[in-house]
């Protein structure tokens, strides 16, 4: 009997230690649309708080604690739409950095419930300000009480994108086996894009890397950013981009059911975006008689994102 | 007359006012109006048939509106009404 899936470690000290290592899925039944091109998705979900995100919070906190940046008594603060925030909590709880998280206060109750289960500590901005009232919050936050807060700031963090610099990337170099010719995600923070794009680049110039970015301000692909409406993360880094793909709302959304009916793979709907992404570059090809292998990235579970049910709808906020 | 507090990837719609004041009895209405008072915003909120996009929340008085009665649900006076997108990146 063939074994059930490659070969993982299975005994480790902590569970920061299963973060990255992701494996990748070749996307067979969407890919029958672009004829001659592979479609590759990296299953971020396998990571231990979920989402790619993990990545990023172990590497922020491990260069934070690295540089002394957190003494004690002091507690972690960012501010998150969710996946970071989740992260942060299960980081923070492996390695004994308390963790304090501003979150819209409209965020899916799955992701409340998530984080204050890690133990940390959820201060709510305005649902009407998105993300960016977050932010803002959080440097009030921490503007008002030096010494109790670390601000890691992961919009503006290099540890951020350089997760993606030192293991996404190689990662999928070497799941390729080098066959990668297009890679392509969407901008949350903008850290997955550009630390893996300026690490493929660096590798084989030849690599097209391509951002997504919902097409319109007011857009349902939660995790998403539209740039020309928001704080520009300081981590962004056009030049490491070769192009941008700007997704609706229900090119994404329908990607994401059909991932989950016809591959079997049940992600969110910033998930479903960038394998719409992936799709159109592969379509490209596909009409121009072109061979592809494009990788995109699965940043997290489906089952984050349901909704309460009818007898559960009082909302909180 | 009810309120209708909007999020910041609207505001452009309504020269950066945090909340407008429109008239109506329903979601529906106020809608309607609201289009009247800020031209270009109706269409961002709901799809070409006329509903809410799915991907777009409206509250009335902090309650869903899928789980009242979508566009014909009732606004008093005093109402105020939310409309709530999903939350960006990070």
């Amino acid at each position: 009997m063939a074994a059930l899936r490659a070969k993982r470690a299975v005994c480790v000290d902590s569970i920061t230690e299963l973060i990255g290592n992701t494996p990748l899925v070749r996307l067979h039944h969407i890919e029958r649309s672009c004829p001659g091109v592979e479609l590759y998705a990296k299953a971020e979900f396998t990571n231990p708080a979920g989402s790619v995100k993990d990545r990023a919070a172990l590497f922020i906190v491990r260069d934070a604690l690295a540089r002394g940046a957190i003494r004690p008594g002091m507690r972690l603060i960012d501010s998150t739409s969710g996946n970071t925030g989740i992260a942060y909590a299960m980081v923070g709880a492996a390695l004994g950095v308390p963790v304090t998280l501003v979150m819209p206060e409209n965020v899916t109750v799955p992701r409340k419930q998530v984080t204050t289960a890690y133990g940390v500590e959820i201060i709510y901005s305005s649902p009407m300000e998105g993300s960016d009232g977050a932010i803002v919050l959080a440097r009030e936050l921490v503007e008002r009480h030096p010494g109790r807060y670390f601000y890691p700031d992961q919009y503006s963090n290099p540890a951020n994108p350089g997760a993606h610099y030192a293991t996404t990337a190689p990662e999928i170099w070497e799941q390729t086996a080098g066959r990668i010719t297009h890679f392509v995600t969407g901008i949350g923070t903008s850290g997955t894009v550009v630390g893996t794009s300026r690490r493929l680049h660096e590798i084989s110039p030849a690599i097209r890397c391509v951002a997504i970015q919902p097409d319109d301000a007011m857009h349902g692909l939660e995790g998403m950013k539209h740039l020309p409406s928001s704080l520009v993360p300081q981590i962004y880094d056009e030049g490491v981009l070769d192009d941008t793909i700007w997704m609706p709302t229900d090119e994404g959304w329908d990607m994401a059911e059909r991932l989950a009916e016809e591959e079997g793979l049940f992600v969110g709907h910033s998930s479903g975006a960038n394998v719409a992404g992936a799709l159109r570059l592969g379509r490209e090809l596909a009409d121009r008689g072109e061979r592809g292998v494009v990788v995109t990235i699965l940043c997290d579970r489906g089952d984050r994102y349901f909704v309460p049910l009818r007898w559960e709808r009082n909302y909180v906020w | 007359m009810p309120l209708v507090r909007i999020p910041t990837p609207l505001r452009k719609y309504t020269q950066g006012q945090e909340e407008v004041s429109v008239a109506g009895t329903t979601v529906g209405e106020i809608l309607t109006n609201l289009e009247g008072a800020c031209p270009g915003i109706r269409e961002r909120i709901c799809d070409a048939e006329g509903r809410v996009r799915r991907f777009v929340n409206v509250f009335v008085a902090d309650e869903d509106i899928r789980f009242l009665q979508n566009l014909e649900t009732p606004v008093a006076e005093r109402d105020e009404i939310s409309i709530v997108p999903a939350i960006a990146g990070g």
